[in-house]
């Protein structure tokens, strides 16, 4: 290191040279290709407003949220984090999710005997499949309570409402999504509950039978109705449920931002 | 100086005409007689008359070699277009204030949920068997409300009409309450109709998850047992 500071005896000690190296790699071109002016990684970011602004403006974030926001609903009691934690809930399903696809075959028997295996013969196979299903359970709730915090808030009033059709369409598809997940374990618990709820569908007048022979592959729950609801589970619903999620996010900025002050 | 179009300059006249209530005519002419000698030799300005009996003509002024000059064709108030209300508003920047709370937010459920995850497993029973139904066979929690109601109606009406109606009639609040006002305090009959819906579901909920023992039977969780699986 040509310009350095030396300690006393003329020689860089370690400390200086680790330094220099992070220093380095934080001014190198390729760091600040990843690191937009503004990132807080950036060589020399300091808390100005103007940086403040760059770091939501010049980043992915920007999708997400505007540069600044109302106070009240930064307030930690206005939304609870509700929305943003339902958020959350999906993207940890889907890294687990992942996870557990790679182990899983939606078959008759093998589903069973794979999703038993995770507790003995796949490392961290349990935990994974634990923050799944809890997650799952964690995200309906969070979206009920979503909905809940947004009726009393009255923020699906004007210019919100059409958010909030796409909030309940969310809902809908949230529930869909955690029914057709319940039957992938295949066992005693997962097939006799998805017969009860989708008896219910067969209920439907008219086309009930038809309905409910589309949603199981067949007249009972069975082997094509497994490959039918894996698949709405892992593709079909995930899609559907992104799609209407950006738009829902993209409202919410277009609206106006956060409802409010009450 | 550049030559100014016709049709720019008549209708600046047309404008001008309309707002002093003379001929059109006249000031196109005017126009015309001004820009004339100005575009063409750019030398002498014209002395109009002053016998004219009308408003005559301002002198051209001279333009020093090599100066570029504007002219003004028309006045555009600043109201019109920048008229737009600037409202006081109280904002913070998202960056640290609600960045920072979202992130504290997120490795709080995230931590609680691996706790929970870490002590509680998720249950597995014995591989389905399409030949034996377990006593009671109950859905998932977050339909149990509606098997709680299949006691009560007919499977089309529980199964079918009442869900229907309620997520239908769930995307269309917006559309039926018409108060724009959100104080608590205007929409006293709102919040009380939603308050008792969600506690009609929660407790039907409750009622199917907890109070259903075999047969879905009415049961008391406290004597018999829970008879439920998440």
């Amino acid at each position: 290191m040509a310009n350095g500071t030396n300690s006393g005896n003329g020689k860089t000690t370690l400390g200086e040279r680790l330094a220099g190296v992070g220093d380095r790699i934080q001014g190198s071109e390729a760091w600040e290709s990843i690191f937009r002016p503004g990132s807080p990684f950036r060589k020399g970011y300091t808390d100005s407003p103007r940086n403040r602004s760059y770091v939501v403006m010049n980043n992915v974030l920007y999708h997400l949220h505007a540069v600044k926001v109302k106070r009240h609903g930064v307030r930690l009691s206005y939304t609870l984090c509700l929305g943003g934690l339902t958020f959350f809930m999906f993207i940890v399903l889907t890294i687990t999710g992942i996870f557990l696809m790679f182990y899983y075959r939606p078959t008759s028997p093998e589903a069973y005997v794979d999703i038993a295996a995770l507790s003995t013969d796949v490392a961290f196979g349990q935990l994974v499949r634990n923050l799944h299903r809890w997650g799952a359970h964690l995200m309906v709730i969070t979206v009920f309570l979503h909905m809940t915090r947004v009726f009393y808030h009255g923020a699906y009033k004007p210019p919100r409402e059409f958010n909030w059709v796409v909030g309940v369409v969310l809902l809908f598809l949230t529930l869909l999504l955690s029914f057709t997940g319940y039957l992938l374990p295949w066992d005693q618990l997962a097939l006799w509950a998805v017969t009860v709820g989708t008896n219910m569908g067969g209920y439907t007048p008219v086309f009930g039978d038809q309905v409910s022979f589309v949603l199981l592959g067949g007249i009972q729950v069975g082997g094509p109705t497994l490959l039918r609801f894996y698949v709405l589970h892992v593709l079909a619903l995930p899609f559907i449920i992104v799609i209407f999620m950006s738009v829902h996010f993209w409202r919410v900025r277009k609206d106006g931002g956060i409802s409010g002050p009450l | 100086m550049a030559e100014i179009p016709e049709h720019l300059l008549r209708r600046s006249a047309e404008a001008k005409a309309k707002a002093l209530g003379v001929p059109v005519e006249q000031l196109m002419t005017e126009f015309l007689g001004e820009a004339a000698p100005a575009a063409a030799t750019a030398a002498e300005p014209v002395a109009s008359p002053a016998s004219t009996a009308t408003t005559t003509a301002p002198a051209a002024p001279v333009i020093p070699e090599g100066v570029r000059t504007q002219r003004m064709l028309t006045v555009v108030r600043a109201k019109a277009i920048q008229g737009a209300p600037r409202e006081p508003s109280d904002k913070v920047s998202t960056w640290p204030h609600l960045l920072a709370i979202e992130f504290v937010a997120l490795l709080v459920a995230l931590g609680l949920l691996i706790v929970f995850s870490v002590y509680q497993d998720a249950p597995l029973l014995e591989l389905a068997n399409p030949n034996e139904q377990p006593n009671p066979s109950k859905a998932p929690w977050y339909f149990l409300g509606l098997q709680e109601l299949l006691s009560y109606f007919d499977p089309q009406v529980a199964g079918v009409l009442i869900p229907g109606l309620g997520l239908a009639g769930l995307a269309l609040i917006p559309y039926v309450d018409r108060n724009r006002s959100i104080r608590p305090a205007d929409r006293k009959f709102a919040i009380m109709m939603f308050t008792f819906f969600v506690m009609a579901a929660a407790i039907l909920t409750i009622l199917g998850s907890f109070y259903r023992g075999p047969g879905f039977n009415f049961t008391f969780p406290w004597r018999d047992g829970i008879f439920f699986d998440l």
